[in-house]
């Protein structure tokens, strides 16, 4: 509006303008005015949605929302070291509250493995193994989605669906299934992540492929190079360090998945913090939830290091 | 052009002399690269070893692996035959029996009789008989019919309708045939004969084919007819298995009243038929049934369905509007406070670095199962990881329209309207869509800890481990939500973005 006090020394042309301009910001603004309502409309039945179908209702629950931090106040802050651990607490009754030594792994008579290190560990390696085997297949998968490398429109697309399936399966599912078949432990977590990994690696791949620089292809195809040469020696040089940007991002996202499958009904630290929790056992949750902080912020830290050392400053795009 | 492009072997050496370093790379990259290729290699086998994988994979139950998946998409119907002493047969089906109660399959084809049977009537039946009527009493009232207070079984004498054959037909080449205490089955061409008696048990005539199992001579025999069922002969009892393809009783399940009726007798009911139930329509009644279908529950279904989707949306929506203002804190060129700067950050490293599922099991203590735990956990985690990226976007602004509106003597907040926001809003725009639509699949997850949504539907489902069909109905529905919120969310992005993003 505060235009509009200029206006009367504007020419017909000007005014033309003038009121072109405004026409398009008031349609502008309606879209925009629509959108938010439409907005706050989804919001507000969407909350309104889930107070309903909840156990209990948010205003009821609310004064209990910092109640979890109840559950994280032991009984004296030696003990979370006493179960961090695996050290017996003087105030052991018996009871699976402070039964912190066991569990203990040895490794010699004397030497042990704390339990939740071991545990730990075990997600660790759950991440580590799947997120090397979704590298494995979604390298070789990547190229025949490519559509630089592979002109055949029908593998291209069998490729990338089997791809976006592969990530779009509820890994939650593959961990259930093979929990029937191969029973108990962390092998069902590993191939939920690894299946998932292999569709969500291979994704990010064949985009880095398709935006490869295609100069080394064309000499190679121009010396005679077949299709696994070109792809080689043309190709894969440039993308690698791509790839371990992402393969390091992978990792970082793997490590949290593991634990929730693992509470889920997988290995590993996982199922130990959710049984703490639900227990109410102070002491054991916080030592869990220590090492979990600790382990993601190094992960996070350690990938992060290397992929700047790797493809400089362009690796913190986010990518899952 | 006088010179030609074509070397000989001699010159393309003296190249090579020449440049070795351009044509072999240098020995250390080379053996770093083997190094880690190894590593790598070792890894996985101290892996194979530190999950003991390989035993696993040899001890796993790989049988059931193909009944399972089978399950997914077919459904197995199981009548017994029973046999009974003198030779007389029943074909019962189980109680909660796909066909509904009172079926009779035109693949099972009954040849009945009158006989004259005996029937030992056991003592218990005489001593419970005085308390006939009574809910106590779990013995068929019939059999209990003309016993008296004589102390010691004894044995009496009726006619009944009995089933003297029975043919159980799986498909074209494959059926198997009862009477008279022999088992004729036809697989494939192959006929195998088997005898039953009580003394020596199941014994087949002639050589077992491929398809036929039998452990210890006497024993069962199983049938593996491969996805057209399979059956297990005994003396006593023969269980047949047969499956078919597709999902039983998806829309009315056996209780309801439109159970077994085609479209055409539905929507003819529904449309001019009497009322079923005389209180309500039977469009109402229909739609009720389809709701609660008791094997199905397509109601609970779809609320857990849309539980999901509201955790991630309002998550992801609550997480962005609260990193939003928190993000021009944490970007060092918009905040010139390195103190400010670096809490905010550490705040948003604290909020992601405590995993979602720590957050989701503390909401659940908080607020009970439900979207709102999931929703919550979504909310922390997602303003830790929007915030970071909000923030790092902001660090690589250009600065050159901010100089600009700043150099007309706009007021700070403006500089920030102007010359900030619309360089970083389609980035936060698209930044949010894409959690939005990864969160969508986590949000699956965290549900099976108790934060609500279809994932502890799914995990209940699974964990009977019969239950597959409705697996895969819920994970078809899964599948379908996140392909549209992919495409929508690219379609979005790429028009935000005036390009193609990933």
């Amino acid at each position: 509006m505060a235009m509009s006090a200029l206006s009367p020394t504007l020419s017909d042309n000007g005014a033309l303008v003038e009121r072109h301009w405004q026409e398009l910001n008031l349609r502008r603004r309606t879209y925009t005015f629509i959108g938010l309502a439409l907005l706050v409309m989804a919001l507000s039945g969407s909350l309104w949605f889930a107070n309903a179908t909840n156990a209990g209702k948010f205003l009821d629950r609310l004064p209990y929302f910092f109640d979890f931090v109840g559950d994280l106040v032991p009984r004296d802050g030696a003990e979370i070291g006493r179960a961090m651990f695996d050290l017996p607490s003087p105030y052991d009754d018996g009871s699976l509250k402070y039964n912190y030594p066991e569990g203990r792994l040895y490794l010699t008579d004397t030497f042990y493995v704390p339990e939740y290190f071991y545990k730990m560990l075990e997600t660790l390696n759950i991440a580590i193994f799947s997120t090397i085997f979704g590298m494995f297949f979604g390298f070789i998968l990547c190229f025949f989605a490519a559509r630089n490398l592979m002109p055949n429109p029908w593998v291209r697309g069998l490729v990338r669906r089997l791809m976006e399936i592969l990530r779009a399966f509820p890994e939650v599912v593959i961990a259930g299934f093979f929990l029937a078949i191969l029973s108990l432990g962390p092998i069902p977590a590993m191939i939920a992540v690894s299946i998932h990994t292999v569709g969500a690696l291979g994704k990010l791949f064949f985009e880095v492929v398709e935006n490869a620089d295609m100069k080394p292809d064309e000499g190679l195809r121009a010396a005679g190079g077949n299709w696994i040469e070109r792809v080689w020696f043309g190709i894969v040089p440039q993308v690698l360090p791509n790839f371990m940007s992402y393969f390091l991002l992978r990792l970082e996202i793997n490590v949290r998945a593991s634990t929730i499958i693992g509470a889920v009904g997988g290995g590993g630290i996982g199922e130990p913090l959710r049984l703490s929790i639900s227990q109410g056992h102070e002491a054991k949750t916080l030592a869990i939830i220590i090492l979990l902080f600790s382990t993601i912020i190094a992960v996070d830290q350690f990938s992060a290091w290397l992929r700047r050392r790797l493809v400089g400053d362009q690796a913190f795009q986010l990518a899952q | 052009m006088t010179v030609g492009t074509m070397m000989n072997a001699a010159q393309m050496e003296a190249i090579a002399a020449r440049h070795p370093h351009l044509l072999k790379g240098s020995s250390s990259k080379r053996i770093r690269s083997i190094l880690i290729f190894a590593g790598i290699a070792l890894y996985m086998i101290y892996s194979w070893w530190f999950f003991s994988i390989g035993q696993v994979l040899v001890n796993a139950n790989w049988g059931i692996a193909g009944t399972y998946l089978a399950d997914w998409v077919s459904y197995e119907v199981r009548p017994d035959i029973k046999i009974a002493a003198d030779g007389t047969m029943q074909v019962v089906y189980p109680r909660f029996s796909p066909l509904g109660p009172n079926a009779k399959p035109e693949w099972v084809k009954i040849e009945t009789k009158m006989v004259d049977r005996t029937i030992d009537v056991p003592v218990a039946t005489q001593q419970v008989a005085p308390k006939k009527g009574s809910s106590f009493s779990f013995m068929a009232p019939k059999s209990a019919v003309g016993s008296s207070a004589e102390a010691g079984a004894r044995t009496e004498t009726r006619i009944e309708e009995v089933v003297s054959r029975a043919t159980i037909n799986f498909n074209r080449t494959t059926s198997i045939d009862v009477s008279d205490g022999k088992v004729a089955a036809k697989h494939n061409g192959e006929t195998l004969l088997i005898d039953l008696d009580r003394s020596t048990g199941v014994t087949p005539e002639g050589s077992l084919p491929e398809w036929a199992t039998q452990k210890r001579p006497g024993e069962k025999i199983t049938l593996a007819f491969g996805m057209t069922g399979w059956a297990d002969v005994d003396v006593e009892k023969i269980s047949i298995h047969n499956r078919f393809p597709g999902w039983a009783n998806f829309i009315f399940d056996t209780n309801s009243p439109f159970f077994n009726k085609s479209f055409g007798e539905v929507a003819s009911l529904i449309v001019s038929g009497d009322r079923l139930d005389p209180s309500r329509s039977n469009l109402s009644l229909a739609w009720n049934n389809i709701l609660y279908n008791s094997e199905w529950q397509h109601l609970d279904v779809w609320t857990k369905l849309l539980q999901t989707i509201v955790m991630a949306f309002v998550g992801t929506l609550f997480a962005s509007i609260i990193a939003f203002p928190l993000c021009f804190l944490a970007a060092r060129n918009i905040t010139r406070n390195g103190v400010l700067n670096q809490v905010t950050k550490r705040f948003f490293d604290f909020l992601r670095s405590v995993d979602m599922l720590i957050w989701a099991l503390f909401f659940t203590r908080a607020f009970g199962p439900g979207p709102l735990a999931g929703m919550s956990a979504i909310f922390f985690t997602d303003t830790g990881t929007l915030g970071k990226l909000y923030s790092e976007a902001l660090e690589n602004i250009d600065d050159k329209q901010r100089e600009g509106v700043k150099s007309v003597g706009a007021a700070p907040l403006a500089v920030q309207r102007f010359g900030v926001l619309p360089q970083v809003l389609p980035v936060f725009a698209s930044q949010a869509l894409y959690f939005w639509e990864s969160n969508t699949r986590s949000a699956t997850i965290i549900g099976a800890v108790g934060a609500g949504g279809i994932g502890l539907k799914l995990w209940e489902a699974m964990r009977t481990n019969s239950d597959w069909e409705n697996v895969c109905y819920m994970v078809i529905l899964i599948l379908i939500v996140v392909f549209i919120f992919d495409s929508v969310s690219n379609l979005l992005r790429s028009r935000l973005m005036g390009q193609k993003t990933h």
